[in-house]
């Protein structure tokens, strides 16, 4: 056994910036590995990326023509699709962080971090942040592939990235929900049953696929308000134009709201585990 | 010399189930202690608790003076824990997990390599190391597992039922390692299902039923309590079963105290060796009655439960009160 690795360390002999730096370390770790999975099931990666292609392809030829009627004079319906599209897939793909940790649970490899002198909250973050930047990689190429059928960001550059923001942080405020989802419920399966029974209602009683003026009245009530439907118009309203601070602002408040929730819900069921 | 680990009065319960009911144990620094019991029996509840995943109701556990509870952190400093289920990363190679886990123990990078290197070839993995995990052996997994546990040299080194599941030559293989560990000095808990393996690796078992301590002491002295050696004797006629054991207590060997399968007979021996067989043998022989087959064997954990509790273990799991970690971990907020 190396020397260097024989000398354990010593409880509380660390600095706190040190400590700190640590802890950084260690979601980072936790990270990479995460990450790597993604790219060591090639057939998930390819068909988690198939999926919102075809999505984007479907709707913008199947609806496209019955719904382009119900929209603002000169909107082409593929515009409008894209930027709901994103967020719908950045939503069903929030349902992974639940599926990724239950198999995590599932396999002891929690609880072997669990019993290891690691960050408390590198589990969480690594996971998190690991969905976080698959969802940046799929969101790119989804609109790759809305560019070749005639999606264009028509609001300059800085909007554009601002929209992606908005889906970026919608999506990894729906995996915090879903880790706690994770967390709780008992099982892979479970997980992914659990966050599509939640996710299905959310994202199509939304403004994903069409107006929401377009509902019968409760419906419409429901779907304007939900996180969903105001952080698509304010992903929207930065891609093609439109009202932009009042949808941003009520989708900012919906993250925050979440993230403020769902965060210590899950930092305190990953302590309450023991 | 100071406890390694000590348990006081340690209770547990899930629900209605009492899991751990009033544990004290012992481990001594240097020792390697053996937990012997059924599934259900406590044991893993036993272990989960001492590696500060679980909290117990009552009672107090200390590594090394440090509680599990309050001073959790300085725990996991000083342990290592390979469970019943190999904890690995199926889709990273042996390599690329035990580097993850030296990052995560504060390794540099060249460090976290070179550990890995050292501990994939001292644990026969040198050539699958770059081989995904999910392409592995039962006994690779384990062993890995058990690698991954080492990264650090823990103060302590918790193994729950490491050779559960494994055929006879991975077991063999893990307990080499055990062994080896033991030789540098490292203090072991080690629970297991089997007498032998704890007789093999342990220099004190606790046997554990029902979430409580009920012998403890060397294998020897276990043995002794079920008076050394077991005579089975299989018959072609269970008719005869009766003459069979009449003949057999002449031998001396003590009345059968399960009623086996009809044609079956299990006494235990006044003494071991190839004497006792021939002896058995002729007497039956003598007596003509049909033998299908005579043996002579060590007690098992069932003959040891059947002396300590007058019933048989439930070795294959039916009386399982103890939940699958697995399953477990999420059930109690």
């Amino acid at each position: 056994m190396s020397d260097e690795v024989a000398a354990a360390r010593i409880p509380g002999s660390v600095s706190a910036p040190r400590r700190f730096a640590y802890s950084v370390e260690d979601c980072i770790v936790v990270t990479g590995r995460n990450l790597r999975h993604f790219v060591r099931q090639p057939q998930l990666l390819i068909f988690s990326t198939i999926q919102p292609i075809m999505f984007v392809l479907l709707f913008a030829f199947v609806f496209g023509g019955a719904i382009e009627s119900s929209l603002a004079p000169g909107v082409a319906y593929v515009d409008f699709l894209l930027p709901g599209i994103f967020i719908q897939a950045a939503a069903f793909r929030s349902t992974q962080t639940a599926v990724g940790l239950a198999e995590d649970l599932d396999r002891g490899v929690i609880d072997r971090f669990r019993a290891m002198p690691i960050a408390r909250p590198a589990v969480l973050i690594g996971r998190t942040a690991a969905d976080l930047v698959r969802n940046v990689f799929v969101t790119l190429l989804m609109a790759a592939v809305g560019y070749l059928i005639g999606f264009r960001f028509r609001s300059g550059p800085l909007d554009a990235a601002g929209a992606i923001l908005v889906v970026l942080a919608f999506g990894f405020a729906l995996s915090w929900i879903f880790s706690f989802v994770g967390l709780t419920v008992r099982g892979a399966e479970a997980a992914q049953s659990a966050g599509f029974v939640a996710i299905f209602p959310l994202v199509f009683a939304s403004s994903v696929f069409v107006p929401v003026s377009t509902m019968p009245a409760g419906l419409e009530q429901f779907a304007a308000v939900s996180p969903v439907t105001v952080s698509v118009d304010a992903a929207r309203a930065l891609s093609i134009g439109g009202e932009v601070s009042e949808p941003l602002l009520q989708s900012i408040a919906w993250i925050v709201g979440i993230l403020a929730i769902f965060v210590p819900l899950c930092v305190w069921r990953y302590r309450r585990m023991s | 010399m100071r406890p390694a680990a000590v348990t006081q009065g340690l209770v547990r319960r899930f629900g209605e189930t009492v899991a751990l009911g009033g544990v004290d144990l012992e481990v001594a620094e240097g020792s390697v202690v053996g937990l012997l019991g059924p599934n259900g029996a406590g044991k893993t509840t036993l272990v989960r608790v001492l590696a500060t995943l679980l909290r117990p109701d009552e009672g107090r556990a200390e590594v090394f003076g440090r509680n599990v509870v309050t001073e959790a952190g300085a725990v996991r400093e000083l342990i290592g824990l390979t469970g019943q289920f190999a904890a690995v990363d199926e889709l990273l190679s042996g390599r690329e997990n035990l580097r993850m886990f030296g990052r995560l123990f504060r390794l540099s990078r060249r460090q976290s390599a070179l550990r890995a290197s050292e501990l994939l070839e001292r644990f026969g993995l040198a050539d699958a190391g770059d081989r995904p995990v999910k392409t592995y052996s039962g006994g690779m997994r384990r062993r890995l597992d058990l690698a991954s546990s080492l990264i650090r040299r823990p103060r302590v080194l918790f193994l729950d039922e490491p050779t559960t599941g494994l055929d006879p030559r991975s077991r063999n293989g893990i307990w080499a390692i055990a062994r080896e560990l033991v030789g540098e000095g490292m203090t072991l808990l080690l629970t297991t299902q089997y007498l032998e393996e704890a007789d093999q690796l342990a220099d004190r078992i606790a046997v554990i039923d029902h979430g409580r301590v009920i012998a403890e002491g060397t294998g020897d002295e276990l043995k002794d309590n079920v008076g050394g050696s077991m005579v089975e004797v299989r018959l072609e006629q269970p008719a005869e079963r009766e003459r069979a054991r009449d003949v057999l207590l002449t031998l001396g060997c003590e009345e059968p105290k399960t009623a086996d399968r009809p044609d079956e007979l299990t006494l235990a021996a006044p003494r071991d060796g190839v004497g006792m067989v021939a002896a058995a043998a002729r007497a039956l022989e003598e007596a003509e009655l049909s033998v299908r087959d005579l043996s002579l064997r060590r007690p098992t954990l069932d003959d040891v439960f059947l002396e300590l509790t007058g019933t048989t273990a439930a070795v294959d799991g039916e009386s399982s009160a103890e939940p699958q970690p697995a399953v477990e971990a999420p059930a109690q907020a």
